[in-house]
């Protein structure tokens, strides 16, 4: 087994010393009943040529999104990931490292967390953010239990254009944590009243922005709505690159920003490993979740980083901990920090910008198609559009055609007739002329 | 002779000439050889740089509502040679399993196979989506269903949830599927035990789900003491999480007797399987009584803990438990694999969605390459592998260090700071020292059963040379501890890009991110 060091001379020499006749000796602690004498019933070893082969070819059975046109989105977005991003992140000493628990060994996972964390803070415009989380939904639901112990209520108001899966997310926590969520009902394109469900034993409000019909709107009134009965604005972002284009939560009056930020630097992995961001306000730091890393100084009075602040997490606080979360998501967050390193103030904007004029030109198209109508009003790279019939069967048709065309809003509310001839499109940077022609040729084709 | 000693007794001190001795250690520029000081990206940066050449959009009429964001966001402007230099140098202030041995107790830090990076990076796992119709994505359901196969026959248990994110994760699913079954008998009970000596996620877990934590003590061999466990298990009981093998690298001997009385109150048995690399291949967790286990795929099945994460917590179910296995489902239906998404038909009871998508597939592809690398006739070997290494180091070291109990261990090995009791020396600067002689310390003060823990897990891939040679160098400390070396020890480390650092200050006024100076510093400047 190439993994394996040890030889059987090894293994020999090993229990001479050791002083047993044989590996089962070391084992005699376990119930004689519960040991396998033989092996389990699965294949043996297998070489690297073997491996390969069996795995890749399970890839193989996969429609990539690189090999059609691709306009699916919904909090995981396919954007170009720079060559630089994933050699940097496969450098031994990042990928083979552990959670750096000891700073003098690890200042090059604390220094780039706090970049992370600081870039995160800059693109929110929050004052701190963590050192991450699993994905945007679980960061949803943390979100919402941290403005629970902050408020000291138990009731948070969901509004109808948060990504099903969040909500959903939240509903299991709010479930077996012990709290209570309103949930409005999605309205693609509407406009919901949330101020009017602010009251003062609301815990936070969470909006998305854009939401997940793809529509932008300033929440700086609602902020205001939740600020004068004491309850939290939680603004969720799936898809990060948004911030480089559209006014941030933190100048809306946010006070937690729960996000996705696979978009960058991170590839769809058909939905995992993602990347959850999480920002605040200062003074609620002490109550957030996950690590932390700060800034100080060694024993020579160099500057340095620490993860700090440890005593709001289980290792040290267990069952007072503000959160369970150990392991995070440091790889991707390091992708992340890359690419937007890479980047900068002048490439975000830029790759926003063409995301944006990518989704105007290709709804532009789209709204012309007799019987389809754009919901939206505004949009950054995603947006929704109603057709003359039930889009999971159009969806199905042009996959068929090799044409991946994006999401029937029916697979996440089935028993919703409403909602049953809403189509969710996205468009990035990655998508060219070519596969827009297609889009619009096949739809036509299909709605004919 | 191993290489450090002979390295060591190359050019021994006193042989060297006073005035070399006397160089101090600092240079002009503060960097050292190949340890460069690395000021942050948001130091380096121009504005009108930048790392990505993008085409231009072409002319077109923004629909951003008015809501267009104004001035600069801050982020510094940098080209491509810049970022690699800046990453590269960031990298090799890292300690990492692929530079030398990891010896963290209860993590796992074993080797990360390189094909299983290739895999994962396949454009037929990377490069797919999570909402593709079913039809394009079948590749995908056939892998996520072979893993949760071999996962299954590895732990005996019938079903699999996999979508929890890392080990906590996995506990919260564990628990809550727990709680839902005993709702589902109409019970509503109050209280989770808890051994002392569980991962601080376990009681955090239990906490979280509305339980009461109740604590367990060990016995004096270093298990869950049978007589108080029983006492404490009552109706009241919705679930004991137990580590096994345990943290003090224990085989919890009276586990079968265990599970019997949690049964026997009507609780479920919670098992934390961050300890699998034990026996994975040799003891199947159904077999124990377990009913319901997580596995970190991090950990047992070698994917990259990647400087924190990310991880992948899939949970093994007993029967008992399965119909609340949170969603969502891979199903065998009429035409083939068939993801359920909703609480319907069989999956009514789920307890819902814990996480956004499918789970970690990244993880799961790097973890099927593993599991099939190995073989059954592999993993098998892997936990004896990994416990003859740990039960080598225990008989190498057992004479220096103090071995908090005897008797064979599993695949970790526990001391404790006995051994340096009036030496002036704590296990912090004994681990500190470690650093400086070019190993990652091991866990330290973790478990909290003993005083000054230094819990050891080599893994089954450190050779038997790396293993002499580990044990030679702590031998050698502990002989300098003994001697009265204190300075070498509460100095440490003195050869690492940053010295002992101060936690205290750090959390007293956090900094937790980087701020432009105030124009007024600058001025003075």
């Amino acid at each position: 087994m190439r993994y394996l060091p040890l030889t059987d001379r090894d293994r020999g020499e090993m229990l001479e010393a050791i002083g047993v006749d044989s590996i089962d000796a070391l084992f005699a602690d376990v119930p004689p009943a519960a040991r396998l004498d033989g092996l389990v019933d699965l294949p043996r070893a297998m070489g690297e040529i073997e491996v390969e082969r069996a795995i890749s070819g399970m890839a193989a059975r996969n429609v990539a999104a690189g090999s059609v046109p691709f306009f699916i989105g919904g909090g995981a977005y396919r954007h170009h990931i720079p060559a630089a991003v994933d050699h940097l992140i496969q450098r031994g000493e990042f990928l083979t490292s552990y959670t750096p628990y000891q700073p003098e060994v690890s200042q090059g996972t604390l220094q780039y967390l706090f970049e992370f964390q600081t870039q995160v803070a800059l693109l929110t415009a929050m004052a701190v953010a963590n050192a991450s989380l699993y994905d945007g939904a679980t960061a949803c639901a943390e979100a919402v239990m941290m403005a629970n112990r902050l408020t000291r209520r138990r009731k948070a108001v969901l509004s109808g254009g948060l990504h099903p899966h969040y909500r959903e997310v939240c509903e299991t926590y709010a479930r077996f944590v012990g709290f209570e969520l309103a949930a409005l009902d999605p309205a693609p394109g509407g406009a919901e009243d949330l101020g009017k469900r602010v009251g003062r034993d609301t815990s936070c409000v969470v909006v998305q922005n854009p939401d997940f019909f793809g529509e932008i709107r300033d929440y700086s009134d609602l902020a205001r709505n939740c600020h004068d009965v004491g309850a939290l604005l939680v603004v969720v972002v799936t898809e990060v690159l948004s911030l480089g284009a559209i006014i941030p939560p933190g100048e809306m009056g946010a006070d937690i920003v729960a996000a996705e930020g696979q978009s960058l630097g991170n590839a769809l992995n058909f939905g995992g490993p993602h990347l959850g961001l999480f920002a605040s306000r200062d003074k609620f730091v002490r109550q957030m979740p996950g690590r932390l890393a700060g800034q100080t100084v060694d024993a020579d009075g160099r500057r340095g980083w620490v993860l700090t602040l440890s005593t709001r997490e289980q290792h040290i606080r267990r069952e007072k901990a503000t959160s369970n979360i150990c392991t995070n998501s440091g790889l991707c967050a390091l992708a992340f920090t890359i690419h937007l390193a890479l980047l900068g103030d002048a490439g975000l904007t830029r790759l926003a910008h063409l995301n944006h004029a990518a989704a105007v030109a290709l709804a532009e198209r789209l709204e012309c198609i007799r019987g389809v109508r754009l919901v939206n009003r505004a949009f950054f790279n995603e947006f929704t559009l109603r057709l003359p019939r039930p889009a999971a069967a159009v969806v199905e048709t042009l996959a068929e055609e090799g044409v991946l065309a994006g999401i029937p809003v029916s697979r996440f509310y089935p028993n919703r007739p409403e909602l049953e001839d809403v189509l969710v499109v996205a468009a990035t940077e990655m998508v060219t002329a070519e596969d827009m022609d297609r889009l619009e040729m096949e739809l036509r084709e299909a709605l004919s | 002779m191993s290489d450090w000693s002979q390295a060591a007794s190359a050019r021994p001190a006193e042989d060297r000439g006073a005035d070399e001795l006397a160089v101090p250690l600092e240079t002009i520029t503060g960097n050292r050889g190949l340890q460069i000081e690395e000021k942050l990206i948001f130091e380096q940066g121009s504005r009108g740089r930048c790392g990505v050449d993008l085409a231009d959009p072409l002319p077109f009429r923004p629909r951003l509502g008015g809501l267009e964001r104004q001035g600069p966001i801050g982020l510094p402007g940098l080209s491509e040679p810049q970022v690699i230099r800046h990453f590269t140098r960031l990298s090799q202030k890292n300690y990492a399993i692929d530079s030398g041995l990891y010896p963290l107790g209860s993590c796992t830090m074993k080797h990360n196979p390189r094909l299983n990076e290739k895999l994962a990076r396949l454009p037929g796992f990377a490069d797919i989506h999570p909402l593709q119709p079913a039809s394009t994505i079948p590749g995908a359901l056939a892998l996520i269903d072979t893993l949760a196969h071999w996962l299954k026959t590895l732990t005996g248990l019938p079903a699999i949830a996999l979508s929890p994110g890392a080990g906590a994760h996995g506990e919260l699913c564990g628990i809550m599927s727990i709680r839902a079954a005993l709702e589902a008998r109409g019970e509503r009970r109050s209280r989770v035990l808890v051994p002392e000596s569980a991962h601080g996620t376990n009681p955090a877990t239990a906490a979280a789900c509305g339980y009461n934590v109740d604590s367990v003590p060990g016995n004096p061999q270093g298990r869950v003491d049978l007589g108080t466990l029983k006492t404490k298990l009552d109706t009241d009981v919705a679930a004991l999480m137990l580590t096994n093998p345990n943290t003090c690298g224990l085989f919890e001997n009276e586990i079968l007797e265990i599970a019997a009385a949690v049964h026997t109150a009507g609780a479920f048995f919670y098992c934390d399987g961050a300890n699998f690399n034990a026996i994975v291949g040799r003891v199947r967790p159904a077999d124990l009584g377990i009913d319901c286990m997580h596995l970190n795929l991090h950990k047992t099945f070698s994917t990259p803990h990647g400087g924190g994460g990310p991880g992948s917590g899939p949970v093994a179910l007993a029967a008992s438990l399965a119909p609340y296995a949170p969603l969502p489902w891979l199903v065998h239906g009429p035409d083939g694999l068939e993801l359920v998404e909703h609480k319907k038909g069989k999956a009514q009871q789920a307890i819902g969605r814990l996480k956004g998508f499918h789970g970690q597939m990244g993880m799961f592809v790097r973890a099927l390459a593993y599991m099939m690398s190995h073989g059954a006739d592999g993993v098998r070997q892997v936990a004896e592998d990994a416990v003859l290494n740990a039960n080598y180091l225990r008989v190498r070291l057992e004479s220096d260090l103090s071995l908090s109990f005897p008797g064979p261990c599993m695949h970790e090995v526990l001391f404790d700071d006995r051994f340096l009791k009036e030496t002036g020396i704590t296990t912090l600067d004994f681990a500190k020292a470690l650093i400086d002689e070019g190993y990652h310390p091991m866990t330290m003060y973790f478990p909290l059963v003993v005083h000054g823990a230094l819990l050891i897990e080599p893994t089954e891939t450190e050779s038997k040379a790396s293993l002499d040679q580990f044990a030679g160098v702590l031998k050698a400390l502990v002989a300098k501890a003994r001697l009265g070396d204190e300075a070498r020890f509460h100095a440490a480390p003195r050869w690492t890009p940053r010295r002992r650092l101060d936690e205290t200050a750090a959390a007293r006024k956090p900094v937790l991110r980087w701020n432009p100076e105030p124009m007024d510093q600058q001025a003075e400047k």
